[in-house]
């Protein structure tokens, strides 16, 4: 769990993260570029399901539908004569009002986190089935056409659009410079309502909701408002998904692509933001990795990792690592452990 | 917390009901709670006035426990009222109840392992309050209760006295006009209890209490009227000292050699 | 007339073949709480169960005996070195049951290759008035009846069952009486598996068989078994009925697809109006 206040080092993190990202581009290739973009659209994604997840153990296994939902309006709206901005606003929006809905009928009816797991992962399902359904070319919002298993191809990338001047598309380095800013915003903004009074009441939801509820605060809402904002996060990554590769398809609503956001997060660690970001970089390097031999044994590996945390590295990476190096140093000092 | 040595608890008793105003707080009627066929509270008749320290004592099993969840919200009565300040709250969800200013403090203790004995009552306070008095609100708190040098201390590392004392504290801080505490000494020693006893007796000043407990001791250091609870209904209620001489009470708790039915 | 009958037939078809598909994992749930989201996959490898001994020579109908013995033994092993660690932990369950999910799937993918595979449908048509009704259809309302009856009986006949239902009232009472309540969870886990390695093989020869078969069926099982509750046979049957009636309803009139999600949207509704199922709606009556 990251502190419950902003502390020296983590502002200077965040300098250093600016200044990392302003010089990245000419260092690497513009391959690279390309490459490091999507794994920080991903991080976005595994962000968006740890301010859910990790703020108020509000477990989603249905990430993946928010991030599809984001990509697939972000394709249909911007290829609908549409600006790409507006696009990627009603992507977010969208998706923010699809958790939204879900999280309505889930925590309203006060119904067990079990169900709220259980019912992602369905919506993820069936959405994979419907879109998967319309390949014929009479399925189409406008101008776009849905095209089934095949996907979207052609979606217009993210461009500024200032008004009375022509559109001008980001190229790769302009657009990874807006990927990494949105994400760095996105872990500003989110430490900064961890810390506010309405994060640590989620916190505390996370922890023991019926004590919190005990003490006169409506847990419904604010659940249903970090629920919202956690699929509208995971939305926006999906817009900026289909943008990247001008391309979407079903596939991202697969059991796999689901599995993958909850097993950064498990992976890193939940609670801190930052170990959602490290979980999601070293799991998408691996995939990366074994992707060229197989998308098989990718699974196989994504499955095990899986299981072989829950069983034994529950808490994830980054606290177990925090923890030990906290651990060393305080016996170095002397200091007892309480 | 320094506690004055407890005072005895009859003239103790005595003088505080006579501090009470008189009005009646929270009163329930026919109040039932049924489990399948079991009865855990039976068509229970309750009354309480503001300023009162009510004990509830009886048997395991014998609805203390229910009562309390019923009262709070935590279980939908099957039939009966329950009127606090005149309005019949059975069955309103937990979050309203507690807004209208009645809190509870677990026979179990109910906290947040991962945040600090500060943040208990900052977020206790900030419902009532806002941001900006419950800063000072808890410092105080943790002051009155001597609790500052754990302030920092996640919960989830302090012993079971303690985390017992942090959801007092917490209560306390939600600053309701009733405060249930359902056996709020248990597994603490000696001095925790007298502490424990000071600092009702502080609380009861500006809340009305009912506690329910099992040590006798702590009941005579500190009670008014007695409720005694058998079965899902209210035996005896009575001053401490009557209570202990009733013989139905003695039969009820030491069995007198006659089977029950 | 006929066309009644044969609507009929096809209505029963979906409610049974729903019910088979969901009994495993509403044992599973009923019993302990668990949701095995690996129950998919357990039904892919009953069908893959007749798909190889259908071309090992043993036939289809060697294949449909064999898969509860040969997925039963694979859920032991399962429950022996993932889940019995998890207990008390819901959540944790779910997520290593899903990473299972995973592994298992892509093993078969690697093993067995990802092609679609089949069987032909034995037991052929039987004609009623102008309509073709498939005898296998009937065969699967069968073993959906047989297989609840035998269930059924085993719990309330049966020593096991028995002490099955008192471990899921109270499984602190049950270990005081002498009785080591993980055992019974290993058997109830055990059984559970094997009905999905039944539902599987019944359902192989009339989908193609691929590794993640499992997926097209979990979506419902999960819904069936959410809107039935804990109670096994009440409210599994219960939600059986309803939700396959409806998913039936929509496919007939638009695609399949829209029946999934018509069923989807009934489980949303009726959970939100009882929380706890179709089980709950009885329970609250007590």
């Amino acid at each position: 769990m990251a502190s419950a206040r902003l502390t020296a080092l983590e502002l200077l993190l965040w300098g250093a993260a600016a200044v990392a990202v302003a010089v990245l581009p000419s260092v690497l290739s513009i391959f690279g570029v390309v490459q490091i973009t999507v794994f920080f659209i991903f991080c976005l994604l595994a962000v968006s399901l740890d301010l859910a997840w990790g703020l108020a153990g509000l477990l989603s296994f249905g990430q993946a539908a928010f991030f599809g939902v984001g990509g697939y309006v972000y394709a249909i709206i911007s290829m609908n004569d549409a600006t790409t901005l507006a696009a990627l606003v009603a992507a977010a929006g969208a998706a923010g009002v699809a958790a939204g809905a879900l999280g309505y009928v889930a925590f309203y009816a006060r119904l067990s986190a079990m169900f709220l797991a259980v019912m992602t992962l369905t919506v993820t399902l069936i959405l994979l089935q419907v879109m998967g359904s319309t390949a014929d070319p009479s399925y189409h919002i406008g101008m776009a056409v849905l095209g089934g298993y095949n996907g979207m191809t052609n979606i217009p990338s993210l461009a500024l659009d200032p008004p009375f001047v022509s559109a001008r598309a980001l190229g790769p380095i302009g657009f990874f410079w807006t990927v990494s800013g949105l994400l760095i915003g996105v872990v500003v903004l989110g430490r900064l309502l961890m810390i506010a009074p309405f994060g640590r009441v989620l916190v505390a939801i996370g922890e023991n909701e019926q004590r919190v509820e005990l003490l006169g605060y409506d847990v419904r809402w604010r659940k249903l408002a970090i629920f919202s904002l956690s699929g509208a996060v995971a939305g926006l990554a999906g817009a900026l998904f289909s943008s990247w590769g001008s391309f979407i398809n079903p596939e991202v609503f697969s059991l796999a692509q689901s599995a993958q956001v909850v097993i950064w997060v498990l992976v890193g660690g939940r609670g801190s933001l930052y170990g959602a970001i490290v979980g999601a970089l070293l799991v998408q390097a691996l995939t990366q990795y074994l992707g060229s031999i197989g998308t098989a044994y990718t699974t196989l590996a994504l499955g095990s990792i899986l299981v072989v945390f829950v069983l034994l590295l529950r808490r994830g990476l980054l606290p177990t690592i925090v923890r030990g190096v906290t651990g060393r140093i305080a016996a170095a000092d002397g200091v007892r452990q309480r | 917390m320094t506690g004055a040595p407890p005072e005895s608890g009859r003239s103790y008793g005595g003088a505080r009901d006579s501090a009470a105003d008189g009005a009646v707080l929270l009163e329930t009627r026919r109040l039932t709670k049924d489990f399948g066929g079991v009865h855990a509270v039976a068509a229970v008749d309750f009354r309480l006035r503001r300023g009162e320290l009510r004990c509830l004592i009886g048997p395991n099993g014998a609805g203390k426990s229910t009562f309390f969840k019923m009262l709070t919200g935590q279980l939908r009565p099957t039939s009966g009222a329950i009127l606090f300040e005149g309005t019949d709250i059975a069955g309103e969800p937990q979050h309203r109840i507690a807004a209208r200013g009645i809190g509870i403090k677990n026979q179990v203790p109910s906290v947040w392992d991962g945040l600090s004995v500060y943040e208990h009552f900052w977020i206790a306070a900030y419902h009532r309050t806002g941001a900006r008095s419950a800063a000072g609100l808890t410092d105080s708190l943790l002051a009155e209760l001597g609790l500052e040098p754990i302030a920092r201390c996640s919960v989830g590392e302090l012993s079971h006295g303690e985390r017992q004392w942090v959801e007092i504290g917490m209560v306390i801080a939600q600053d309701p006009k009733l405060i249930l505490l359902d056996e709020p000494t248990a597994g603490m020693g000696l001095d925790e209890v007298e502490r424990t006893v000071s600092l009702l007796r502080a609380i009861n000043a500006r809340t009305t209490l009912v506690v329910v407990e099992h040590d006798m001791q702590f009941i005579e250091m500190i009670a008014g009227m007695v409720t005694v609870f058998h079965q899902g209904r209210i035996l005896v209620e009575d001053t401490m000292e009557n209570v202990l001489k009733d013989s139905l009470v003695k039969e009820v708790y030491l069995g007198s050699g006659r089977t029950e039915s | 007339m006929e066309f009644l009958f044969v609507t009929l037939i096809g209505v029963a078809f979906a409610i049974a073949s729903l019910v088979l598909l969901s009994l495993g994992l509403a044992i599973i749930y009923g019993m302990m709480g668990v949701i095995n989201l690996a129950q998919g996959e357990l039904i892919m490898l009953g069908a893959y169960t007749v798909i190889l001994s259908s071309a090992h020579g043993l036939g289809v109908w060697g294949g449909i005996v064999l898969a509860p013995f040969v997925v039963g033994a694979i859920g032991l092993v399962i429950e022996r070195c993932i889940i019995r660690f998890l207990y008390g932990r819901l959540l944790d369950t779910m997520l290593a049951t899903w990473g299972l999910s995973l592994a298992i799937i892509a093993a078969v993918t690697l093993a067995l290759g990802p092609t679609t595979e089949g069987v032909a449908t034995p037991l052929g048509h039987v004609a009623i008035g102008d309509y073709a009704l498939s005898v296998y259809n009937l065969f699967v309302i069968a073993a959906a009846a047989v297989s609840v009856g035998f269930v059924w009986a085993l719990f309330n006949f049966t020593k096991f069952g028995l002490i099955a239902r008192g471990t899921m009232q109270n499984a602190d009472m049950v270990a005081a009486l002498g009785i080591h309540p993980p055992t019974i969870y290993m058997a109830t886990f055990a059984l559970g598996s094997a009905l999905a390695g039944l539902a599987g093989a019944v359902m192989a020869p009339l989908t193609g068989v691929v590794p993640s078969l499992g997926l097209a069926y979990i979506a419902k099982v999960f819904i069936t078994v959410t809107v039935g509750g804990a109670a096994i046979f009440g409210g599994t049957l219960g939600a059986g009925v309803f939700l396959g009636a409806i998913e039936s309803a929509v496919s007939f009139i638009s695609t399949p697809i829209y029946g999934q999600v018509a069923m989807l949207g009934c489980a949303l509704l009726v959970l939100r109006i009882a929380p706890q199922g179709i089980s709950g709606l009885w329970r609250r009556r007590g």
